[in-house]
């Protein structure tokens, strides 16, 4: 690695349509002008240090070696002042390959990206003061979505905490909410400690960001490593394995149940839990749904998953929580955009709520079976008290009235789409079309909005750990670093970012990190020229009055996409009709020695469906507009008697 | 709406009360008193939180407390079960013509005179918060110039202690 990076050496001419140079690749077949270290692999399985005797080391020394021994690979940062101890270890690393990105949110949502990916913990580095700040972000994104997340920060001298001195920034208590932990490491002997408690917070239980804060003149000091180190944590002893008496309860209700559901969270995905759901859902005969965190925690083809929940989730998954005599809630936490309005929220269940964070159990909706731990167990333990029972022929029977009414649903209400009468490309297929030509093996990451509900509808998942987005959070930019984080973690796996053209202009510089240190994902800009879901909502209750959401990346072409690719680096393509839109993504597919980049130019006007408005209960689910299924629907309406007697149709469309 | 009484066992580490705080307030809970001081074991603070809310924020309350990393134990002490106090200072106007009469009122509610002056006197109480309450009643008559008082601490009556199994 050298301290001045190379400019970027006269590349040919490329293949995209518009034949423009570009830097040469950074991957692929090795050139001279490469500098190799900077392509350094991932070593995940190289032989880490198990056991070092006390020896000399610096504060900076002590960190990059505590990391190497406690088996990060990749750290996402950017130096600094305070930081800058840190780095001169790092240089010499094998073991800790550090990338260079262009904004610290994209370190830690590359950090995030990385962590759902692997399942691993995911490791950004800042500087002080803005640089730290710039990581609030990211870490607010993974603490609501639970991520294993370590965040690295320097910090001002010790003598000068407190004083407001240059790029100070009290960032323990800036994170203190939106952290699952952090520590401010004011003795450099503490060091091998503080790493070892970090990725063991932040690993275990349920998972979460934690923030290290490190004075430069601690990285200074001369100290003494040592590894192994014991945590000192009296009180942090989180629950995995659930009590037998609450997973001989639940086994009861499933029994009795005529209309279960099991509920699946993120935290299926998080607790490596998809095997054992298969057949936990195979004992118990009952539907699947998998929320936005939880898509491809059970595949999409199996005949017992009835897609998303919520708030634009399947007609038949919300149907079928509202109708349920028996909800089984596995690693998941009664989101408001899941619940709709709480208090008309599946009326007619029973819960079993099983999660790993016992303050989720009865936080938003009473548990009738509370049961705190991890959902592996918990899912391995409930199947296993069902089959001890037996019966598992007689549970399937006796779903048989259920089963029909759910077909019912789901034949009359698919997920679907038009495309636009003004012959404009239309956004769902193309989402649809990148996932049918990447296929189940490839990794999907999203921003925030339309495009990001359409990826959840329209791609089919069938493993877990192939769908990272912000469920929680909602972070707008979390694609394109989420990709980069997510592709240099499975490198071999094939990374696509579907992005919107809103997102994609909050953190599209991370693309220039993935040129040069060869990270080649692809990113499917879906162009409406607009902030989508905003306008969505104007469209539907501001009366159209489209309030600054338009942002001219059609009208002016501002930024043109393709010219902004090439300038970072990537290849950049366009896809403007739907006769083009299989042979811009093959062209895309067959590119892997640098980031790729699709304009599709798509209709501004295509609306996610089905849709529960804001603060209205679920019952008023609408499957497309104008159309609410659960009391047009002739079958639903007989099965449902009360709904129809609370909720007249109104038939004037959403707005209450 | 009732007022429980928190005791809660934390590690002494700096920033451990801020933590505390402001997972009262970032939730939306009310604290209407809170006390902190070294227990028998070094290195463990002994925080006495009263607040206020149902019963069904309460359990939230305790979860969220839990999480956090520094937060060992968390137990509700019961006003029937448990021996609560407060400690109160109030500077008394009280000049040689009443003087006699406060210090009377003093006696009759076993708190102490810790300060004297030609003006004034400070009397020292400790008792249950209705207790107080009422010595400040008492005294109102004659000029309560200042008060300063303590959040309630609180022990479980009996011989069992709730540091003794933290480990």
């Amino acid at each position: 690695m050298t301290t001045a990076r190379p400019s970027a050496p006269p590349g040919t001419p490329g293949t995209a349509a518009n034949g423009s140079r570009r830097p040469t690749p950074r991957t692929g077949v090795p050139s001279e002008q490469q500098d190799t270290a900077l392509q350094a692999p991932l070593r995940p399985d190289a032989p880490r240090p198990t056991h070092v005797d006390p020896e000399p080391a610096t504060g900076a020394q002590s960190l990059v070696r505590s990391l190497e021994a406690v088996g990060c690979e990749v750290v996402f940062g950017i130096p600094g002042g305070a930081i800058l101890p840190a780095y001169d270890p790092l240089f010499d690393s094998t073991l800790v390959r550090h990338i260079l990105v262009r904004h610290e949110q994209g370190a830690g949502h590359a950090a995030t990206g990385y962590a759902q990916a692997t399942g691993r913990v995911g490791v950004c580095i800042a500087t002080s003061g803005p640089g730290a700040t710039n990581l609030v972000t990211p870490l607010a994104d993974a603490m609501l979505d639970s991520v294993p997340v370590v965040a690295i920060t320097g910090q001002v001298g010790r003598k000068l905490i407190g004083t407001d001195a240059f790029q100070e920034a009290d960032i323990c208590g800036i994170t203190l909410p939106i952290t699952k932990h952090n520590m401010l490491v004011t003795d450099p002997a503490d060091i091998p400690r503080a790493i070892t408690e970090a990725f063991h917070i932040a690993s275990s239980g349920r998972p979460g960001p934690v923030l290290v804060d490190l004075p430069k003149d601690v990285l200074q000091a001369a100290t003494t490593f040592r590894w192994p180190v014991d945590t000192q944590l009296p009180g942090y002893r989180p629950t995995t394995r659930p009590h037998s008496k609450q997973i001989r309860e639940a086994a009861r209700l499933i029994g009795e149940a005529r209309r279960p559901v099991l509920y699946v969270g993120g935290g299926v995905i998080k607790a490596e839990a998809s095997t054992e759901l298969l057949d936990l859902a195979d004992e118990t005969g009952a539907p699947v749904v998998t929320t936005l965190m939880a898509r491809g925690a059970f595949p999409d083809s199996h005949r017992q998953n009835l897609g998303m929940p919520g708030m634009h989730g399947t007609v038949a998954a919300v149907a079928a929580m509202q109708k349920a005599d028996l909800l089984i809630a596995l690693g998941a936490r009664f989101d408001d955009r899941v619940t709709g309005d709480l208090s008309t929220f599946a009326p007619d269940a029973k819960v079993v709520h099983a999660d790993v964070d016992p303050a989720e159990i009865g936080k938003n909706r009473t548990a009738d079976v509370p049961i705190v731990g991890d959902a592996r167990e918990v899912i391995i333990e409930l199947t296993t008290a069902l089959r001890t029972a037996g019966g598992r022929d007689e549970r399937h029977a006796a779903l048989g009235a259920w089963w029909e009414q759910l077909e019912r649903w789901r034949s009359t209400f698919p997920l679907g789409y038009d495309h636009p009468a003004d012959g404009t490309l239309s956004p769902e297929y193309v989402i649809e079309r990148i996932g049918a030509i990447a296929g189940p093996d490839a990794i999907y990451s999203a921003g925030v909005g339309q495009h990001q509900m359409w990826a959840a509808q329209f791609i089919r998942y069938e493993k877990p750990r192939t769908w990272l987005n912000s469920g929680g959070a909602g972070t707008m930019g979390y694609g394109v670093p989420a990709a980069m984080g997510a592709k240099v973690g499975k490198p071999d796996t094939t990374v696509w970012a579907i992005d919107g053209d809103g997102c994609f202009q909050m953190t599209n510089q991370e693309l220039a990190t993935c040129a040069i240190e060869g990270i080649p994902i692809k990113v499917a800009v879906i162009n409406n020229g607009n902030l989508g879901m905003v306008r969505q909502w104007q469209t539907l209750f501001y009366e159209e009055r489209y309030s600054n959401t338009e942002l001219g990346t059609h009208k002016h072409r501002v930024p043109d996409f393709v010219l902004l690719a090439e300038a970072l680096g990537c290849v950049g393509l366009r896809c403007e009709s739907q006769d083009e839109v299989d042979r811009v993504i093959g062209e895309a597919m067959a590119i892997d020695d640098r980031p790729v980049v699709i304009d599709f130019t798509v209709g501004a006007d295509a609306q996610v469906w089905p849709m529960v408005a804001a603060g209205t209960g679920n019952d008023q689910i609408m499957a497309a507009r104008h159309i609410r299924p659960l009391f047009d629907d002739p079958e639903a309406v007989q099965a449902d008697e009360v709904s129809r007697a609370d909720h007249p149709v109104d038939g004037e469309g959403p707005v209450a | 709406m009732t007022t429980h009484t928190l005791s809660v066992l934390v590690e002494d580490k700096p920033g451990v009360l801020a933590r505390i705080a402001g997972l009262f307030s970032r939730r939306g809970y009310n604290i209407a008193s809170l006390a902190v001081g070294p227990t028998e074991e070094e290195g463990i603070s002994r925080m006495t939180i009263c607040v206020t809310v149902d019963e069904f924020p309460l359990e939230q309350v305790t979860k969220q407390l839990n999480k956090l990393v520094h937060v060992i134990k968390i137990v509700e002490l019961e006003p029937t079960s448990s021996v609560q106090r407060e400690l109160v200072m109030m500077k008394v106007r009280a000049d040689a013509t009443v003087r006699s009469q406060v210090l009377e009122v003093t006696q009759m509610f076993r708190a102490k005179v810790v300060d004297v002056s030609p003006e004034a006197v400070t009397v020292e109480a400790t008792g249950t918060e209705d207790e107080l309450a009422a010595l400040r009643r008492m005294l109102e008559p004659y000029g309560v110039r200042e008060v300063v008082q303590s959040g309630m601490v609180a022990l479980a009556r009996g011989p069992r202690s709730i540091a003794a199994h933290h480990r």
